[in-house]
């Protein structure tokens, strides 16, 4: 782990419309990242962690307040930019996976890369790299439904990691695992981790944020330091 | 720049690769989108080329039967009220044309022993028009010169007035009496294409007579319609001005004593005629068309619905919004051409099975299938271009809330 941040929040605060009031979610959260740290968003549904990813992950932006990804202002950006940013920088793991059904395990990894623009014999090259990374060499054209709940997670996984972003951002990526390969996909959350890819991991469940090694507590949109549990 | 035009083509690339994946896992609901573009580009092909093998046959038959001929009808003034043998004879001399034929018809009641019928058609010509075509007259002799000095009374009859007056009796040396006067038959006209289209429009008759007998039955002396066939070579523009003249200065330069049609000018009027029918038809089947178009636009915004979460998806991959849109309207453009393509297969057998059972000359028109192709092209983009964009509009955090 260097000393160089990834990515920071100032006073970040966000409303959303609800009814005729404004909701207010997330209250002046201040958020700090290093390269390499692994971190863990906890907290119950309603407090407004996926507020927090949806802002982490560019998909949204903040009412007020700043944030810097990647050493970029992303508050003022437009959606083109946005998508820019998401291409370059971040790499989502959502809780069901999300693959595309008619499409194999290799096209899946390999979409971020077409949106990239990345030409079709390095994006072969690359996704069956990453897909041999997470252990699933053998299933390369394999479509969704022929793979099991945590193979089609590590293929996620995998396209997640195939732009090579500097942030890997997931949503409870174990809530639709049985225990078993939950803990395959958080033992190569780990791996990632020692290779020195930043982290951040949202869940509800505290089991699972203790896989990271720093953890955040997220209640009715107000931010408090878990605690460094290697500093602990 | 370069690099960038490369990016865009591969993905376009992918796009046209996946939206066929999808079109093609969604068999039937592709085909059952694509069956309104498929009638109606079929429709508009069928129309179009049938129509057109119509218009060439019949401008053939024209061409055959009609050019170089004009036919002029005469109205008269009060101080002559038609063409006397002296005018014709005058007119035949001029050096665009090879003759004249004088159209004299009256409808008689024809008799013999105890048959009659009435309203037959008769028709007065001269002998001009049977040298002219040698063979118009079946059997017998035809009309000669000295049968229009003289006004004979003779007459040739056709195969069906044969058949009701003089069955199982050779008619020609016969008598047969029109409007009571007694006519020896010398001849059998033959009747090819005497049911043909064109036959009406060239006023087919029963029996022929010389001009000046048919004059002197109807108490006339003076021609009102006449034909004139042109010189070798002759455009009958020019010659129609040349004739213009010549009577003009017959009729003292009077206005409005006569017409002068050409036969190219009954074909134009004809060929436009058939144009505006054929748009008109056409206009209707691309009803078909935008019909099929809405299909499509519906199908599109299912689609968009149902694939929010790939959208949503995509977008977080890092697809920016006109890569989400290009992808649906490539689909739908797809979508669209395919039904064109499938349309203008099924245009082309049904004109091709209808040109045959109409005995019809076929044509291969490429206008039509250029139109099949660019009408489908279009109706996709357009009644794509709207699911498209709300497929490019949907928020991602929205469109992944739906998974």
């Amino acid at each position: 782990m260097s000393d160089e941040t990834l990515l920071e929040m100032r006073g970040i605060n966000k409303f959303y419309p609800m009814g005729e009031e404004m909701a207010h979610i997330l209250k002046d959260i201040d958020l700090t990242v290093k390269k390499g740290e692994y971190l863990s968003v906890l907290g119950p549904s309603g407090s407004g962690k996926s507020t927090l990813m949806n802002i982490i992950g560019c998909l949204d932006t903040a009412t007020s307040g700043t944030y810097t990804l990647a050493g970029r202002e992303i508050n003022e950006l437009t959606e083109g930019e946005l998508a820019a940013i998401r291409s370059m920088e971040v790499g989502f793991v959502f809780q069901n996976s999300q693959l595309l059904p008619r499409l194999s395990a290799r096209k899946n990894v390999e979409l971020p890369l077409i949106y990239a623009g990345v030409p079709p014999r390095e994006r072969r090259r690359r996704a069956r790299e990453m897909l041999e990374k997470v252990g699933l060499s053998d299933r390369m054209d394999h479509y969704p439904n022929q793979l099991s709940g945590g193979q089609q997670q590590r293929v996620a996984i995998a396209r997640a990691m195939v732009g090579n972003p500097s942030l890997l951002l997931a949503d409870e990526p174990t809530g639709a695992l049985d225990q078993k390969t939950g803990r395959q996909v958080m033992a190569l959350f780990q791996e990632l981790n020692r290779e020195g890819h930043t982290i951040v991991m949202i869940t509800h469940d505290p089991n699972i944020a203790a896989y990271a090694r720093r953890c955040v507590h997220i209640i009715d949109g107000e931010l408090t330091e878990g605690g460094d549990r290697e500093n602990a | 720049m370069l690099k960038s035009v490369r990016k865009t083509l591969v993905m376009l690339k992918e796009c046209f690769s996946m939206s066929l994946s999808n079109i093609l896992g969604n068999r039937v609901r592709s085909f059952l989108t694509v069956l309104g573009i498929l009638i109606g580009v079929a429709a508009v092909i069928a129309l179009i080329t049938t129509v057109s093998g119509f218009s060439g046959t019949l401008s053939s038959s024209f061409m055959s039967m009609g050019a170089g001929t004009l036919s002029v009808s005469v109205t008269g003034s009060d101080l002559k009220s038609g063409m006397t043998a002296d005018d014709l004879k005058e007119i035949s001399e001029m050096d665009e044309v090879e003759g004249i034929t004088p159209n004299v018809s009256l409808r008689s009641r024809v008799s013999r022993g105890g048959n009659y019928e009435t309203n037959v058609s008769v028709s007065g010509k001269n002998a001009y028009y049977f040298y002219r075509d040698a063979e118009l007259v079946q059997r017998g002799r035809a009309v000669h010169p000295t049968d229009e000095e003289n006004s004979t009374f003779v007459c040739l009859i056709t195969q069906e007035m044969m058949e009701t007056f003089f069955y199982g009796v050779d008619p020609v040396g016969e008598t047969l009496y029109i409007d009571g006067t007694p006519f020896r038959v010398i001849g059998i006209l033959s009747d090819a294409d005497s049911d043909s289209i064109l036959s009406l429009l060239s006023g087919g008759s029963d029996i022929v007579i010389p001009y000046t007998t048919a004059l002197k039955m109807n108490n006339e002396n003076v021609v009102t319609s006449f034909t004139v066939y042109l010189a070798e070579g002759e455009d009958s523009e020019n010659a129609s001005a040349a004739l213009e003249e010549k009577m003009d200065a017959m009729f003292s330069f009077e206005e409005d004593c006569f017409t002068v049609t050409t036969m190219s000018g009954i074909e134009d009027t004809m060929e436009s005629m058939l144009s505006m029918v054929s748009t008109l038809l056409a206009g209707i089947a691309s009803i078909a068309l935008v019909v099929g178009g809405i299909g499509i636009m519906n199908m599109m915004l299912t689609t968009v619905t149902e694939r929010t979460m790939e959208i949503g998806l995509k977008k977080a991959l890092g697809a920016i919004p006109w890569q989400i849109q290009i992808q649906f309207l490539i689909e739908s453009f797809l979508l669209s051409v395919i039904g064109g393509l499938l349309g203008i297969a099924v245009g082309l057998i049904l004109s091709f099975a209808l040109c045959q059972v109409m005995g019809m000359t076929f044509t291969f028109s490429l206008s039509a299938i250029a139109l099949g192709v660019g009408f489908s092209a279009a109706v996709g983009i357009l009644f794509g271009w709207a699911p498209a964009r709300k497929a490019s509009r949907l928020n991602p955090i929205d469109a992944l809330r739906a998974m």
